[in-house]
C-alpha cells in the first residue's frame, strides 16, 4: 500500500495576533507547527500502513523551513518526505497550491490513498485537499471520521455529516481528507526522532514538476483578494412579544414587508 | 541549563518533556485521588521507545545509562512524582539482571522491560528488615533443581503489576548478610503472590504491595550470580539506581517550584504580585538555587557512573541525600508561597510535598544515605 499525506506548516494558532492594520496574521516571532489537522490525517496514513504494510510519504509545499514539519512527520512514524518548494510557487492560491501539489504527487509515483487534513488552520479553506483529488482526477471522500476498511482496490470509510455520518465506499486510488474524530495522535518515538534527525528530505521545484508554468504561483491564481476585513459583530434579531396570534399577524407582515423591499 | 547533552540526550528530554506535558500532567491528579496504576501513561512511555533507554541495544534497549534514565525521570516526575516511580521502579528491578545476569538471563528478561511489554520490581524490605537488610528472613532452600521461597517482602514498588521480580533471599542464614542470594521470579509462579495495596502519604498511583512466598518453587537458573551474592547484588543495584531517585526528587521539586513562581506573579495582595515583595523573592531564589544544586549533584553522580567508574557509591548516595531533602523543603516552600490555597487539594502544590516525602525514605533513608558516605569518606581518607 502506497500512502502520500499532505501536510502544511502554520503558525502556531494557539497564540496568534493579527494586525488590526492590514487584517493579516502576524507571523514575525511565531512559532511554526504541522497543523494540527495534518497531525491526525499523519497518524491515519501510519496506522493503515502498520495495519497493511506499505510505504507513507509526507508531502509539503511551502519555504525550505518546512522542512521541520516534515521531520516530525518522520519521527511519527511516516517513511519519506518530499519539499515541493520554489519561488515560482509565491502567491498560490488554493487553486494553484492544489495543483503543485498534484504534480509533485504524479513525479512521486504510484500512490493507492492520500490523506490530507480537512483543512488547514491558517487559511482555513479546506480546499486543497478536495482540489488535489479533481486534478489527479481520483475520486475524494471529504471529513473521514473512520477508515472502516482497505482492500487491495477499495476503501470504506465513515463521513461526518452535521446529521451523523455516511458510509462511502471507493476505488483506489482515492484521496481522504479528514476529522479530529478519527485517531489520536501519537507522541513521536526515540527511534523516529533519531531517523528523522538524519533521514534524507527529497526536494521538488518547479522545473521538476513537468508542470504548466502558467498555473503556479500568483500566476496561476484565480483567487483576487479585494478586500480583508474584520466582519461586524452580528446584531441582535427582533424580538416579537405579545400572544400568538399577535405574534403570527407582526411576523406575517414582517416578512411581507421584507419580501417587497427586496423586491 | 545544558548539562552538554548529546544530541540523543536531548531528544530524550524533549520527548519525556512531552509526554509529561500532553499525558502525564493532565490526569495527575486523578490518577492520585483514585490511587490509579497508570498503564496507559506508561503504555505510552514503551510506544516511545523509552522504557529501555538505560537498556543495552543488544537486549532491546536504546544503549543509554544511568544519564538517559535520569533525564526521563526527571521529567515525568515534575508532571508526577506517582507515575515517574511506576517508570523508575522497572530499572531498580531491571538491574540487578543487568549488573549480574548470564546471558541467557539477560536474554531471557531483558528485551520485555527494554520494550516496555514487562515491568520488573525490586524486593528486598521486609517488615523486620528495612535500613537493616542483613536481617532479611526470606528464605531460599536448594532442593534439587530448585529453589523454594518461603517469606514476606513489604512496601514492594509494583508488586502485583510487574512480571519480572529480583528478590533478596537468604541461602544460608548462618552466614549472615553473606549468606543471601538474588533470584528472579516471575509473576504466575505457584507460591507466589501479592498482599493487599498499601494506601501511601504520597506517590499514590503507584503500586505498593507484599509479594508472599509459600512453598514458591523456582529453578535453580534463576539465581543470579553466585549464592551468598545476594546483598552485593543489592548495594550495587542501589549505587546504580539512587540517582534516578535524585532525578525524581529533582523533578518533583522543579515542578513544584515551576507551580510556586507562576503563582507568586499572578497573585495580588497589598495592590501588587507577592514576587514584588522582597520575603517572596528570597524564598523563591533560595528554592531555585537548591534544586539547580541538586540537579548538578544528579546528573555529575550518573555521569560518574555512566563513565565506568568504580568508586560510585559515595556520590550516588549524596545525590541521593541532597536532591530529596532539596525537594522536601522546596515542596514545603511551594505550599507555603500558595498560602492557604497551597493546603487545599484543589491546587497542585500539596501532592507535590506528599510525593517528596518518600524520595527521603526509599531505596535507603537519608540517614542510612549518610553512613554510607561518611564510611566511604573514611575509607578514602584511609587509602591516602
Amino acid at each position: 500500500m502506497n500512502i502520500i499525506v499532505c501536510i502544511k506548516q502554520v503558525p502556531d494558532t494557539a497564540n496568534i495576533e493579527i494586525d488590526p492594520q492590514t487584517n493579516t496574521l502576524i507571523r514575525e516571532g511565531v512559532e511554526s507547527i504541522i497543523n494540527p489537522f495534518d497531525m491526525y490525517a499523519i497518524e491515519e496514513a501510519v496506522r493503515t500502513k502498520e495495519k497493511l504494510n506499505g510505504n507513507v510519504i509526507a508531502v509539503t509545499m511551502g519555504p525550505p523551513q518546512a522542512e521541520i514539519a516534515l521531520r516530525e512527520a518522520i519521527s511519527m512514524g511516516v517513511d519519506e518526505a518530499v519539499l515541493v518548494s520554489d519561488r515560482a510557487f509565491a502567491g498560490s492560491d488554493t487553486w494553484a497550491t492544489s495543483y503543485t501539489l498534484a504534480c509533485a504527487i504524479r513525479k512521486i509515483g504510484k500512490f493507492d490513498i492520500i490523506f490530507c487534513g480537512k483543512q488547514a488552520a491558517d487559511g482555513d479553506t479546506a480546499q486543497v485537499g478536495p482540489g488535489i483529488s479533481m486534478h489527479l482526477d481520483i475520486p475524494q471522500v471529504t471529513y473521514v471520521k473512520k477508515i472502516e476498511e482497505v482492500t487491495a482496490d477499495r476503501a470504506r470509510v465513515e463521513r461526518m455529516t452535521e446529521e451523523g455520518y455516511e458510509i462511502i465506499e471507493a476505488p483506489l486510488p482515492v484521496l481522504f481528507t479528514v476529522v479530529k474524530e478519527i485517531n489520536e495522535p501519537r507522541i513521536p518515538s526515540l527511534k523516529g526522532k533519531m531517523k528523522a534527525k538524519s533521514a534524507q528530505i527529497k526536494a521538488l521545484t518547479a522545473k521538476d514538476l513537468d508542470a504548466d508554468e502558467k498555473l503556479l504561483g500568483l500566476n496561476g491564481s484565480p483567487t483576487q483578494v479585494v478586500k480583508i476585513f474584520t466582519p461586524p459583530p452580528r446584531e441582535g434579531g427582533e424580538m416579537l412579544t405579545g400572544s400568538t396570534e399577535e405574534i403570527v399577524d407582526k411576523l406575517v407582515k414582517v416578512l411581507k414587508d421584507e419580501c417587497k423591499s427586496k423586491i | 541549563m545544558s548539562y552538554l547533552l548529546t544530541e540523543e540526550q536531548k531528544m530524550i528530554r524533549d520527548l519525556a518533556r512531552q509526554i509529561a506535558d500532553e499525558k502525564i500532567r493532565p490526569v495527575a491528579a486523578e490518577y492520585d485521588e483514585k490511587e490509579e496504576f497508570p498503564w496507559p501513561i506508561l503504555k505510552v512511555i514503551a510506544e516511545s521507545d523509552l522504557a529501555g533507554i538505560y537498556i543495552e541495544e543488544a537486549y532491546g534497549g536504546m544503549g543509554g545509562g544511568v544519564t538517559e534514565l535520569c533525564i526521563a525521570t526527571e521529567e515525568f516526575s515534575k508532571a508526577c512524582g506517582g507515575i515517574a516511580v511506576s517508570y523508575a521502579a522497572s530499572a531498580l528491578g531491571a538491574y540487578p539482571i543487568i549488573l549480574y545476569g548470564s546471558e541467557d538471563q539477560k536474554k531471557k528478561y531483558l528485551p520485555d522491560i527494554a520494550k516496555g511489554k514487562k515491568l520488573a520490581a525490586f524486593g528486598l524490605t521486609e517488615a523486620g528488615a528495612g535500613s537493616d537488610a542483613g536481617a532479611v528472613s526470606t528464605t531460599a532452600k536448594k532442593d534439587g533443581d530448585y529453589y523454594i521461597l518461603d517469606g514476606v517482602k513489604q512496601w514492594i514498588t509494583n508488586g502485583g503489576e510487574a512480571e519480572t521480580y529480583t528478590v533478596i533471599a537468604m541461602t544460608d542464614k548462618t552466614k549472615g548478610s553473606r549468606g543471601a542470594s538474588a533470584f528472579i521470579v516471575e509473576k504466575g509462579t505457584p507460591g507466589f503472590e501479592f498482599g493487599k495495596k498499601e494506601k501511601k502519604l504520597g506517590i499514590r498511583s503507584s503500586a505498593t504491595r507484599e509479594l508472599i512466598f509459600t512453598n514458591c518453587k523456582i529453578p535453580k537458573e534463576n539465581l543470579l550470580g553466585k549464592e551468598g551474592l545476594g546483598f552485593i547484588v543489592a548495594m550495587k543495584t542501589f549505587d546504580k539506581s539512587r540517582p534516578g531517585i535524585g532525578a525524581q526528587a529533582v523533578g518533583i521539586a522543579q515542578g513544584a517550584l515551576d507551580h510556586a513562581l507562576k503563582y507568586a506573579k499572578e497573585r495580588v495582595q497589598f495592590g501588587k504580585p507577592i514576587s514584588s515583595f522582597q520575603g517572596m523573592q528570597f524564598m523563591l531564589a533560595d528554592m531555585g538555587t537548591q534544586v539547580e544544586a541538586a540537579r548538578a549533584l544528579v546528573y555529575l553522580a550518573a555521569g560518574l557512573i555512566d563513565s565506568g567508574a568504580k568508586d560510585i557509591s559515595k556520590l550516588s548516595a549524596m545525590s541521593k541525600l541532597f536532591a530529596s531533602d532539596v525537594a522536601m523543603k522546596v515542596t514545603t516552600d511551594a505550599v507555603q508561597v500558595f498560602g492557604g490555597y497551597g493546603y487545599m487539594r484543589d491546587y497542585p502544590v500539596e501532592k507535590y510535598m506528599r510525593d517528596a516525602k518518600i524520595t527521603q525514605i526509599y531505596e535507603g533513608t537519608n540517614q542510612i544515605q549518610r553512613s554510607i558516605i561518611a564510611v566511604e569518606m573514611i575509607k578514602e581518607m584511609l587509602r591516602k
